[in-house]
């Protein structure tokens, strides 16, 4: 197992995510964030803590998204659903979708199923820990790209604890 | 996390794990049952058969729903307007259908036993609807999926189950799910409704006094008489039952807390419940019917078939 992002450079990561959006999103208007379960979730709460933590004025709306419904492997593994809570309208508005690992882009097709059956956005923008950008299988990428890492196919890399690990397959 | 069954036949051959898993799956869909477009595409590649040879109202729909709202394919049968009027059996029914591809059952019977008969013969997983005067499987389970969202859990709430025990499923399934989950049950009725053996059998107290019974529990589960089922005479007159066993206001009013009153359909209005009692705050018979469709969608979610 190997560190690819310790606590310290995850936080400071997460800041320069932060400056990024604020950079291209200087008001906030019409702005909602999304966070994936499960990783992106979690990374989704200290990104949007750190936006109200920069702006204390604006209202900076953020839900999870669940995909488990939504997933394309479902006849070889049923997995149980996590939690979804999307409690602002959708439609119309610019979403930030966030997830930690950007891998294959299954789960951002995924997420944008989901994210359609709530309404239509004007606009969605992904943004993401760790681009793991050699084994994309569809048409996919980010936005905001914290760091981008060279992995093997079988590599799993996980945000654990505070830290962004790899583990060899 | 997976069921430890391939079928759901009865609540009596799930583990406590099983049951929670349903739940928690079940409250997940019905979050997607407030969404705008109130449909996942789960089960896209799945083809379901309603085979039904007893009457349904609820219940069909609510399966039906439950399979359109997860996106599978569904076809239907009545055994009124099907070749088992023309005496073909049970077994070729069903293998006539799953030879057309169908990966699903869904099926209610008039004899107790009969999806587990189907389980043995056939290879689609089987979700049993109602089973002569033995299960009830999903109503047990959306009954409890209910009075954990009204009262906040199952593990020692006071449950009364009232009226005809004797023939019925809905009571026999919620007792095995109840007990299990850690709730105290109590069945109450003429004692011609309730089976002589039902407290060794089935470890529940008995009574045969509404009124005590209703002092006790935090939820009421009233049921109908079972006329279909009955062949003989075990009370005088549905007057007389409604006297002794019926619900009303009068009779709510005089306890001394409020309870939860339940009821899984059709209702005899005037016979076991009242319709202020019905129509009342207190009862949650409408969020019974509701809450079916998300408990349905999680069954069938969860014995979807696997490809290993």
């Amino acid at each position: 197992m190997a560190v690819l992002l310790n606590t310290d450079q995850l936080f400071a990561t997460i800041q320069e995510l932060a400056k990024d959006l604020s950079a291209r999103h200087p008001g906030f208007e019409e702005v909602v964030f999304v966070g994936i379960q499960q990783g992106g979730a979690v990374l989704g709460e200290e990104i949007v803590a750190e936006l109200r933590r920069q702006h204390p004025d604006k209202t900076i709306p953020y839900g999870q998204l669940d995909i488990t419904f939504y997933r394309d492997d479902i006849r070889k593994n049923i997995i149980p659903p996590d939690r979804m809570n999307i409690h602002f309208g959708v439609e119309n508005k610019t979403v930030i979708l966030i997830d930690d690992v950007l891998f294959t882009g299954r789960t951002i097709k995924a997420a944008l199923d989901v994210l359609f059956d709530y309404g239509r956005p004007a606009k969605v923008e992904l943004c993401v820990l760790v681009d793991r950008k050699e084994h994309r299988q569809f048409p996919i990428q980010a936005d905001y790209v914290g760091t981008t890492v060279k992995t093997g196919r079988a590599d799993k890399v996980k945000l654990v604890n505070q830290e962004v690990v790899l583990i060899p397959g | 996390m997976q069921l430890s069954t391939r079928h759901l036949l009865g609540i009596k051959n799930l583990t406590k794990e099983d049951i929670s898993l349903i739940l928690s799956t079940a409250e997940q869909f019905k979050e997607v049952l407030q969404r705008p477009v109130k449909k996942v595409p789960s089960l896209r590649d799945v083809t379901i058969v309603n085979l039904f040879y007893e009457n349904s109202t609820r219940t069909r729909f609510s399966f039906e729903l439950a399979e359109k709202r997860l996106s599978a394919d569904t076809i239907n049968f009545a055994a009124s307007s099907s070749s088992a009027a023309k005496g073909e059996t049970l077994l070729d029914t069903v293998n006539n259908i799953l030879s057309m591809k169908v990966d699903m059952v869904v099926m209610r019977h008039s004899a107790s036993g009969a999806p587990h008969f189907l389980s043995q013969h056939i290879p689609a997983a089987i979700v049993n609807a109602g089973d002569g005067i033995n299960e009830h499987p999903t109503q047990a389970l959306l009954d409890a999926f209910s009075i954990k969202e009204k009262t906040g859990g199952l593990e020692g709430r006071k449950v009364a189950i009232i009226g005809d025990i004797m023939h019925s499923r809905v009571a026999q399934s919620n007792i095995y799910l109840l007990n299990k989950m850690g709730a105290k049950v109590t069945v109450c009725g003429p004692p011609t409704l309730i089976p002589k053996y039902i407290r060794e059998a089935l470890g529940v107290e008995v009574s045969y006094n509404l009124r005590e019974t209703l002092e006790w529990c935090d939820v009421a589960n009233v049921l109908r008489i079972q006329l279909e089922r009955q062949n003989q005479v075990l009370f005088s007159s549905l007057r007389e039952y409604s006297i002794a066993y019926g619900i009303n206001r009068q009779l709510l009013d005089s306890l001394q807390k409020e309870i939860v009153i339940m009821h899984p359909g059709p209702i005899n209005r005037g016979v076991e419940l009242d319709s202020d009692v019905a129509d009342s705050k207190q009862s949650i018979i409408l969020q019974q019917v509701e809450n079916g469709v998300a408990v349905r969608m999680a069954v069938l979610y969860l014995l979807a078939n696997r490809e290993n």
